[in-house]
Parts: C-alpha cells; sequence; structure tokens
C-alpha cells in the first residue's frame, strides 16, 4: 500500500543520513529519512569528539561543501583543542567534545526545520527496482511501500547487529537500539555483496565514582576556533570543561592475560574483522606486549549527565573482567560501570561496487554513505553521506555527478580508497592516506572545495562572491610582500633578534624574510608599514603560503604529474580475459573492479607493478589495432 | 600480450669462432619446431612435445634428410622458463658457420629473429623477473668485458636490491613513526633527540648512495668506456698517435657498425680500461681538421667527451690555434701530450700550464717514446678507487638517476631538520625518497605505510 510518494529515501539518520537527507532538500528535492528511533538522530554512540588529526579535516570540509557537521558542533561542544599546534599547519586538526544529547537535538532540529524534508520512524525491510535495475521504491516493517526515484543507504552498525560483552551476546544495534534484520537480504538479492566488520566501545563510568585526584587534568584552547567558516569566532568562546588523563598498570596487564580465553574475540565468537588503529585494550596488551603501560582519556559524555567515557580501554570482556581491568586504573579503583564496554558485529558491503559518486555500480539509483561502505568514524560517514546525498540530488536533477579528487581532498581520498582498495577492516582517515598533505589543509578547505559546494546547490552566490573576495586579498597581499625591499632598520634587527634570526643586509625581500622558519607574516607587520588590514584567515593564508612554498610547488608538481597519469584511461570494452600473461589473480580483481583509470587500477591491492606494465602494453596494442 | 602469436628466436651465446653455441627459441611454436628439425641418428622424431620440462635430447638438426649438427636440446615448459613461455635450448657444436645455417633452418620453420633483449622483455612482462633483474640481464647482453659482466651478475643476485631494500626498510620505519606521532599526538612525540635520530639516519643514507655512486661512475667507464677526442692542430701527430694505439692494440680494435653513437669509430683497450675514440675518421683524413670540420664541431666533440687528449709540438712554441683548442678544453678531464721530444724540446712540461692546467707526458710518437707514461696517466685519471667484484654498482642511467633523487629528497630531509621546518614536512621528502629507491626495483609503495603505523606502532582509542 501507498501512502505518500517522495523523490528520494535515505535509509538512517546518523552522521551519514543526516548529510544526505540536508543535501537532497536543500537542493529542492522531496525526501523522507528513515531511522529506527528517533531518539538515534545524529546518535554518537562511541567517543564523544567530533574531529581530530585528520577527521577535523573532514568536518571543514564538509563545511566547505556545504554540509551541517561543523555548525551543529560548533553550537554543542564543550571543549575544544586544535592538536599538533606545535607541528606545521598541514596536520593542525581541530577537536571538539560534544555534549553528545544536545549534538543530537541539535541536528534533529535542523532536520525538522528543513523544508522538502520529512522524518520518519520505521525500519526499511526491502528496495524494489524495475527489470533494469532502476530504483522505483522501498518498502518498510508495516508494510507501507513509498515510491522513489532514489534510496540512499546510511545504515551504519545496523545491518544484523550484533553485541558482544564477554559471553552475553545480545541482537541489537548500539545502546540497546533495534537492529535492521531484513534489509540485507533484500540488498543481497539486488547482486550486492555483503561482508562483516566489527568495532568496539569502552565503557561509561559514572562520575561520582571516580578519584580525578590521581589524574592530570587536560583543558581546552583558548580562544577556541571553531569548525564552520561561516561561525563568527566570538559566538564559540566559552567555559569549557576539563577531561583527564591516565594511564593502565601493570596489574591491568595482568588481569587482561589473565582472562583473554574469555574475551569473543580471542576465543573465536567473534567472526567480524576489527580495526587495527582502534584496539581494544586486549589486543594492544597482546600485541604492543613490550609497552608498560597505555594512556587513558577520561571525557564527559555531556553536561547533562553523569557518564564518563574511558577513551583508550574499548572491550569486548565479560562484565565481571571488566570491572576487575578498570579498577586497576590510577584513579577508577572504586569505579561503576553505568554501561559495559563492548564489541559489535554489522554487514556491510565492499566499497568496490560502488562509483566515486557512492552510486552502486549495478543498481541505478542507489547509493550508499558511512559507515555501510566499511569506513569508521563520525566523520567519515558524515563526509560519504554528504558525498551520496549530492550525487543522489544530482541524478534526479538530470545533472553530472560531482566527485572529488585525491588531489582536491581528505574526502577524495576517503572515497577513492574505499571504492578502488580491497578493504579488510573499518576504514579510518588519517594524514598519511593523504599524498597532497601540504595543500589538503583544514585552513584552506574552503578555497579548495566551495566551488564544488556551488555546483552542488548548497552554497549561495553571497558564499562564493566572499571566497572570490579572500582568494583575491590573499593573491594580492603575497604579490605586494614579495615586491617589497626590506629596510635593515634597528626596529628590524630588535624583531630578528628577539626571534633569534640572523642578521641580514639589504636586498632582502619581505617575502624572504617571512619564509624563514623562526619569523612570521604577523611578526614582521611593525616593520612593513604599508600593509593592508587584513582578516585573521588571510593573513594565516599569506604565511602559510609563502612559507611552504617549496614544499608546496613540489607536491603540486605530483599532483600534475598525478593528474596526467589519470588521463590513462582504460577502454570501457576491454576484456580481460584476452589480456594473457597476466596473473589469475590479477585478472579476476580487474575484471570485478573494472578501474576507469591506469592509476586506479595501480592502486588495487594485489596488482603488481609487471600486472600494470602487461596492462598498459596491451591498452596500447587495441589502440593501435583500432 | 603483445606478439602472443610470436615465436622468436636467437643465438644465445657470443659471437665468436668457440666450439659450442646455444640457439634459443621461445613462444608457443619452439617446441613444434625442434620437433620437427631435430630427429635421432636414424632420423626417428624425439617426441619432444611429451618430454619434461628442464629435460635434455640428444639428436641431430636436420635440413631434410641432411644432418646440420648434433646437438643436445634442452625443454623448459611455460611457465617455468626464463621467459615464462615455451622455451627451447640447442647447443649446437659446429661454430659460428653452422649456428648460422641452424638459426636460418628456425626462421624458415616458423619463428622470427628476437630483437635485441627481446627474451628479457618477455621475462619481465611475464613476471619472471622484476625490473633490476631485467635491467641487468640487458646489461650482460651488452657487456663487453669481463668486469662488467660480473657486476650484472651481482644485481642479479639481488645484492643491488637487498641495498635498496634495506634502505627503503629504515626510511619506511621512521616515516611510520613521524606519521603515528601525527595522527596520535597525545600517544607519540616527535622531540629533538628523535630529530637529531632522524637526521642521523637520513645523512648515514645519503653517504651510503653518494659513495655508491662515486665508486659506480669508475665502473661506468669500465663497462661503457672512456669517450676520447684527440685534439690538437694539424700536423701535430694525431693520426700517429691514433696509429700507435691501434697498432699496438689490433687485437682488440672493434668497429661498431650501426652503433648510435656515430661519431665514435674505434674503440681501444687501454689495460682494460676501454677508450672510445671520438671522431678519429676526421683524424685520420684531414690534414687541416680545424678548418674542415669547424671549430664549433671540435667544441661539440669535446663537449661529449670524457677525456681530451690534447696534442702540442713541443718544438716550436704555442701558437693562437693551441690556446684556441685550449680554451675550448678548458673545463674536461685533460692529458696534454707534448709530442716531438726527439726534436729540440722548446715547450716543456714546467710551461704547459700557461697554456691549460692539465697533467702533460712528453712523447715522442714517432719514436714510440713515452707511450707507458701516457697509458699510466689515463689509467690513474679513470680508475680512482679500488673496484672489488663483490661491490654494488649502479651501472644504468635509470637507476643512477633514481638514486641521486633519492638522495636529493634525503637531503632535504636534513635541510628541513637543520632549518627548524615543521615535522609534517619531513615526510614528505622521506616518502619521495622511498618512492625513488622503490622505482630502482620496480616496487610501488601503494599502502606500505598504513601498514607499517599499524603494524609498529600502537594507536589510537
Amino acid at each position: 500500500m501507498i501512502i505518500e510518494n517522495y523523490e528520494a529515501a535515505v535509509i538512517g539518520a546518523g552522521h551519514a543520513g543526516c548529510e544526505a537527507a540536508l543535501a537532497l532538500a536543500r537542493n529542492g528535492i522531496k525526501t523522507i529519512v528513515f531511522t529506527v528511533s528517533i531518539n538515534s538522530i545524529a546518535l554518537m554512540p562511541c567517543n564523544p569528539n567530533i574531529g581530530g588529526s585528520s577527521k577535523g579535516h573532514l568536518v571543514r570540509e564538509i563545511d566547505a561543501l556545504g554540509g551541517e557537521m561543523a555548525h551543529v558542533i560548533d553550537r554543542t561542544f564543550i571543549q575544544s583543542k586544535m592538536l599538533n599546534k606545535s607541528k606545521g599547519p598541514a596536520v593542525h586538526s581541530l577537536r571538539a567534545q560534544a555534549d553528545k544529547a544536545e549534538y543530537s537535538k541539535e541536528m534533529r532540529r535542523v532536520l525538522e526545520r528543513q523544508e522538502n524534508l520529512d522524518i520518519k520512524q520505521a525500519e526499511v525491510t526491502e528496495i524494489f527496482t524495475d527489470d533494469e535495475k532502476n530504483v522505483t521504491g522501498i518498502k518498510i516493517r508495516t508494510g507501507i511501500e513509498y515510491k522513489v526515484k532514489a534510496v540512499v543507504l546510511c545504515t551504519g552498525v545496523y545491518l544484523k547487529a550484533r553485541c558482544l560483552c564477554g559471553e552475553a551476546i545480545t541482537y541489537t544495534g548500539p545502546n540497546g537500539l533495534q537492529a535492521a534484520n531484513s534489509l540485507s537480504e533484500s540488498l543481497m538479492n539486488l547482486g550486492i555483496k555483503i561482508h562483516r566488520f566489527k568495532t568496539g566501545t569502552p565503557a561509561r563510568i559514572s562520575e561520582d565514582s571516580i578519584d580525578f585526584s590521581k589524574m592530570v587534568p587536560q583543558y581546552g584552547d583558548v580562544p577556541v576556533v571553531p569548525f564552520s567558516f561561516s561561525t563568527d569566532p566570538e559566538d564559540v568562546q566559552k567555559e569549557q570543561v576539563k577531561s583527564y588523563l591516565t594511564h593502565t598498570t601493570e596489574k591491568t596487564h595482568e588481569v587482561i592475560r589473565r582472562n583473554l580465553d574469555r574475551s569473543p574475540m580471542y576465543s573465536g565468537v567473534i567472526e567480524g574483522v576489527g580495526p587495527r588503529y582502534c584496539p581494544s585494550i586486549e589486543d594492544k596488551v597482546v600485541k604492543f606486549s613490550d609497552k608498560e603501560s597505555h594512556q587513558v582519556f577520561l571525557e564527559p559524555e555531556g553536561l547533562s549527565t553523569d557518564e564518563w567515557y574511558i577513551d583508550g580501554m574499548s572491550s569486548s570482556l565479560p562484565e565481571d573482567v571488566q570491572t576487575e581491568m578498570y579498577r586497576t586504573v590510577p584513579g577508577l579503583e572504586n569505579c561503576r560501570i553505568v554501561r559495559n564496554a563492548y564489541a559489535i558485529e554489522y554487514d556491510c558491503i565492499p566499497g568496490k561496487q560502488l562509483k566515486h559518486s557512492l552510486e552502486f555500480k549495478d543498481v541505478h539509483g542507489l547509493f550508499s554513505g558511512g559507515q555501510i561502505n566499511g569506513s569508521s568514524g563520525y566523520e567519515e560517514a558524515a563526509a560519504q553521506g554528504l558525498i551520496a546525498g549530492i550525487n543522489a540530488a544530482m541524478m534526479i536533477l538530470s545533472k553530472e555527478a560531482i566527485t572529488i579528487d585525491r588531489s582536491e581532498g581528505y574526502i577524495g581520498v576517503l572515497i577513492d580508497d574505499l571504492v578502488t582498495k580491497e578493504s579488510s577492516e573499518p576504514y579510518r582517515m588519517m594524514t598519511s592516506r593523504a599524498e597532497y598533505r601540504l595543500m589538503l589543509r583544514q585552513d584552506n578547505a574552503d578555497l579548495r572545495l566551495r566551488r564544488k559546494g556551488f555546483e552542488a546547490g548548497l552554497i549561495s552566490k553571497e558564499q562564493m562572491d566572499a571566497l572570490f573576495e579572500k582568494e583575491e586579498s590573499i593573491k594580492n597581499e603575497i604579490e605586494r610582500v614579495s615586491g617589497i625591499n626590506v629596510k635593515v632598520t634597528d626596529e628590524l634587527k630588535e624583531i630578528m633578534k628577539r626571534a633569534g634570526s640572523t642578521a641580514i643586509s639589504t636586498g632582502v625581500t619581505m617575502e624572504e624574510l617571512i619564509r624563514r622558519p623562526e619569523l612570521s607574516y604577523d611578526m614582521l607587520s611593525p616593520v612593513d608599514p604599508n600593509r593592508p588590514d587584513l582578516s585573521k584567515e588571510i593573513r594565516e593564508q599569506v604565511n602559510i603560503n609563502i612559507k611552504y612554498r617549496g614544499y608546496i610547488e613540489r607536491e603540486e608538481r605530483q599532483i600534475s604529474q598525478y593528474k596526467k597519469a589519470l588521463e590513462q584511461i582504460i577502454p570501457v570494452n576491454i576484456n580481460y580475459d584476452n589480456v594473457s600473461n597476466i596473473r589469475i589473480e590479477a585478472r579476476q580483481k580487474l575484471a570485478d573492479i573494472r578501474p576507469e583509470t591506469i592509476v586506479q587500477a595501480s592502486m588495487i591491492q594485489g596488482i603488481s607493478p609487471s600486472d600494470i606494465q602487461v596492462l598498459m602494453v596491451y591498452i596500447k596494442s587495441m589502440g593501435s589495432r583500432s | 600480450m603483445i606478439n602472443n602469436e610470436d615465436t622468436i628466436t636467437a643465438i644465445a651465446t657470443p659471437r665468436g669462432n668457440s666450439g659450442v653455441g646455444i640457439i634459443r627459441i621461445s613462444g608457443d611454436k619452439a617446441i613444434a619446431i625442434a620437433d620437427k628439425i631435430i630427429r635421432s641418428r636414424q632420423g626417428k622424431s624425439l617426441d619432444l612435445f611429451s618430454a619434461d620440462t628442464y629435460s635434455a635430447h640428444y639428436g641431430f638438426v636436420y635440413r631434410e634428410d641432411k644432418i646440420l649438427d648434433e646437438i643436445i636440446c634442452i625443454v623448459y615448459k611455460k611457465p617455468g622458463s626464463y621467459t615464462g613461455e615455451d622455451v627451447i635450448e640447442i647447443c649446437c657444436h659446429g661454430g659460428m658457420y653452422v649456428l648460422d645455417l641452424v638459426l636460418s633452418l628456425i626462421q624458415e620453420n616458423g619463428a622470427r629473429l628476437a630483437e635485441p633483449g627481446e627474451f628479457t622483455r618477455r621475462a619481465f612482462l611475464n613476471g619472471r623477473m622484476d625490473l633490476t633483474q631485467a635491467e641487468s640481464v640487458m646489461d650482460i647482453i651488452s657487456s663487453e668485458n669481463e668486469f662488467s659482466r660480473a657486476n650484472s651478475m651481482s644485481h642479479l643476485t639481488g645484492s643491488l636490491r637487498n641495498k635498496i631494500s634495506e634502505m627503503r626498510e629504515k626510511i619506511i620505519h621512521e616515516t611510520a613513526f613521524i606519521e603515528s606521532a601525527l595522527d596520535d599526538p597525545e600517544h607519540y612525540e616527535i622531540d629533538e633527540e628523535y630529530k637529531s635520530h632522524l637526521n642521523d639516519i637520513v645523512s648515514g643514507i645519503g653517504s651510503e648512495i653518494s659513495d655508491i655512486l662515486k665508486r659506480s661512475a669508475d665502473v661506468i667507464y669500465l663497462k661503457n668506456g672512456v669517450d676520447t677526442v684527440i685534439a690538437g692542430k694539424p700536423n701535430v701527430g694525431k693520426s700517429s698517435l691514433l696509429n700507435l694505439f691501434l697498432g699496438y692494440d689490433r687485437a682488440i680494435v672493434t668497429s661498431l657498425p650501426g652503433t648510435t653513437r656515430d661519431v665514435i669509430s674505434e674503440r681501444i683497450s687501454i689495460e682494460g680500461l676501454v677508450l672510445n675514440l671520438i671522431d678519429t675518421a676526421g683524424i685520420r683524413n684531414s690534414s687541416d681538421e680545424i678548418e674542415s670540420i669547424g671549430i664549433e664541431k671540435t667544441k661539440e666533440h669535446i663537449e661529449k667527451a670524457d677525456l681530451v687528449l690534447f696534442l702540442m709540438d713541443a718544438s716550436k712554441e704555442p701558437d693562437e690555434e693551441d690556446r684556441l683548442i685550449a680554451s675550448l678544453i678548458k673545463e674536461k678531464p685533460c692529458i696534454v701530450i707534448l709530442n716531438k721530444t726527439d726534436l729540440d724540446i722548446r715547450f716543456g712540461e714546467d710551461r704547459v700550464e700557461e697554456i691549460i692546467k692539465s697533467p702533460a707526458v712528453l712523447m715522442s710518437v714517432k719514436e714510440r717514446i713515452g707511450e707507458k707514461e701516457l697509458r699510466e696517466k689515463i689509467q690513474s685519471l679513470f680508475i680512482k678507487n679500488e673496484i672489488k667484484d663483490k661491490d654494488i654498482y649502479i651501472t644504468n642511467k635509470r637507476q643512477s638517476d633514481s638514486f641521486k633523487e633519492a638522495a636529493l629528497s634525503l637531503s632535504r630531509v636534513s635541510g628541513s631538520i637543520k632549518q627548524g621546518m615543521s615535522e609534517d614536512v619531513y615526510t614528505v621528502d622521506l616518502m619521495d625518497a622511498y618512492a625513488r629507491l622503490g622505482e630502482m626495483i620496480g616496487e610501488d609503495i601503494s599502502d606500505d605505510l598504513a601498514d607499517r603505523i599499524f603494524s609498529e606502532f600502537c594507536m589510537g582509542k
């Protein structure tokens, strides 16, 4: 039975689903977003942080493209820190602790107020397509059907979810929320391959059972830097909460080792593959047995709750062992667990079934974003949800898909890795995955991606005008300082002496001085009388661009070479069975993934350089024959 | 793949009248061809189709009913052969003339003559060897003396490869540490002590590379020879000098028809060091060479040269022409030969530096006086280091270019540390060096780093 029609449906209202739904609705597309529980919109079931190393970059990029995450965290954070501030600008990473409940409420409000967008609490059980595999509609648990042109899957960890806490197993999603047990089968009926991943979360401990005097307090930054390019920095200066640092002890490790046989991960009960970058405390103790202690951070879950998150000690050990283990940590000797640590297993899809637009290669109108694609993390999910939502909108509007290249943003690296590489564990963003890190900084995400956001219908004309103005000012100021010959005055000598910079004679430009690591654009302002009055953001760009020019130019050169290589296209009609002398494994993989270019082919795991050589020779011979 | 249907053949042993020679056939038809032309003494088929791989068969090569040679034939079935295809090797005994007859017979039966290096290319494309190995084989094919052959062999056994792998190992470990610290600043710290450790590592690898390159320069001369120009004004004795060299070394004079370096017309050997004499034809034919080929041409030849032998007349005062030639040579390794010491010496060794700052030898080319001294001077100019066979050398341009790039990237890391640049730029150049070294052994970098970070450093929550 059909009650009402929509143009697009988004399945799931986590971090991916919210961005997808908003991207669709903001493009004027009549959209419905389904969630198994109205109280779990933009839920943060694991850590209370948004951002952090490389994830902070993603949030900035989401903002540049016109997504929502940055706005919501700017309104709901309770502590904020710029990580790696002592290191180079490319690895500066903003991380905020959210008030989880507020974050969820705030995002729900944004969804509720969005025109063209309806929210529905229901479990989607089936996706319909026509004979040519075009999406035509969906069905929910009650039997009601909805006709739609596009579906975006943002199911997170809910597909056939199973939680494990020692010997205790429950068939639920996070926090006892209902799992989605029917949709996997519908996906498989559409020819979609499914595999199983796992992840985990530490315990939550009640505040009055913690002895904070035995821990080191950790403070937020003053002043706070907002995530969103459009947030006024003055609006985010507020009182912040403390978090605390403690550590595991030899006793902790002893408790874990003694009880390893009761961990479902080591007893073989868990089938899913867990992430190496986010190991459980059992994993850390076993794999890094030479380390006598691991750091543990305690972070509050919010202002309206008593619960504290134990960052660094996720586990799937049984409850009694967990209690014993946590109580060996200084400050937690008398701790009471409110919610146990647990591991969760779920169905997800190998990402290589997707195009770079996050549409399925073989099901037209079906898009997929977030943890279902094999990623982990709120920010990775939101970034994919945004791109999947944008491209579902573009499809409905009959416009070209919008994709982001590896050289344009972390989002590009994330999606390219997910859809071309074989993944055997949940994928987390890391700055080291970005080849062009010096250019892909969090401070210039707007300069890199606003144009795409405008194309995607999520950035206004006014925002674009502001961007053009900013670009112009940066360019002009860099030109100006490179033309100034610095006069060696006493004032300059004093500034340089204070900075420990070696003295200069005449004939040095302002630009050359700024380039010195110990000096900066701002430090030299007293000896630059004609300097225009520029905003902090613009001054920062001028400074970074000048300082890192040599490195950035080297990267730019690499990018242009890379783009050239990208142009080598693999003909779509290639039949890999005819490419003899290529290893069977490689041939199967190529036929399976069908890379569009040589570069993509070379990035597939298990494809060797000599396979690529053979492939290139074959393509050449194809060309010369035709 | 390319020429899939092609079967190729060539004489695999060096040309020359040695007793035994091997002809190799590779491709789908290799076994069929061998089976057709090789029979037993009684003329019976050897049934090579059902022969085991790596089996040897005694027989005779027949052209129709006539026996051309008595041979041993070895069967290699794909993919376990050198090229990865079916391969037949026929060991003939009849010398060069017979080898040529057998080769044409094989061609008549459906194989085509292999292009230079084609066996190796097939081996590479079929995944039988990596790039370094393939290039080393190419080097073997083109190597002309025993030394360079031994060096090529050591590449094959992988000592260069091991060295490079070891360097890459160090680089990726440090990169993974830095990346872990950037990714998880709350757990890993890059302090001053680490920076100085990193500086030691990169400078260490950098100096290893430059040592290898330095030694390799000598090796490259040993392998490829020293491009040499004999310069001097007309009638100073250039052709006599050439004839002196050739006369003494006639046995190893090689002419190189069809070589790409068309200006080289003679190769001579001085105690194992080969001199490629540039444009010696011009010297022989023209009595007033400077005028006939022009200053520009001379200049061009001198620019290409590794060594200039500059002949001057010791019996006369130097003139304008001598000074002009000297000015062209200035920057080049040069030995001044003061010829005609059989006449009265007017311009001796002590005055050479008026013209050019180069070592000089007194000679009478006509009387064959001073030749030994000249040879010693040439040797000492090019073989500066003791070369041991076991050591590792870079012998081709691609490898030495990649090596230089890697060293440059590593020196940039040191530079960044010294200048106090931020830590995140270190890895740009570290990974660049890693990639360059990877090119040398045909390995790429995808995923290496992430794997390292996870396996060596305990990350995250």
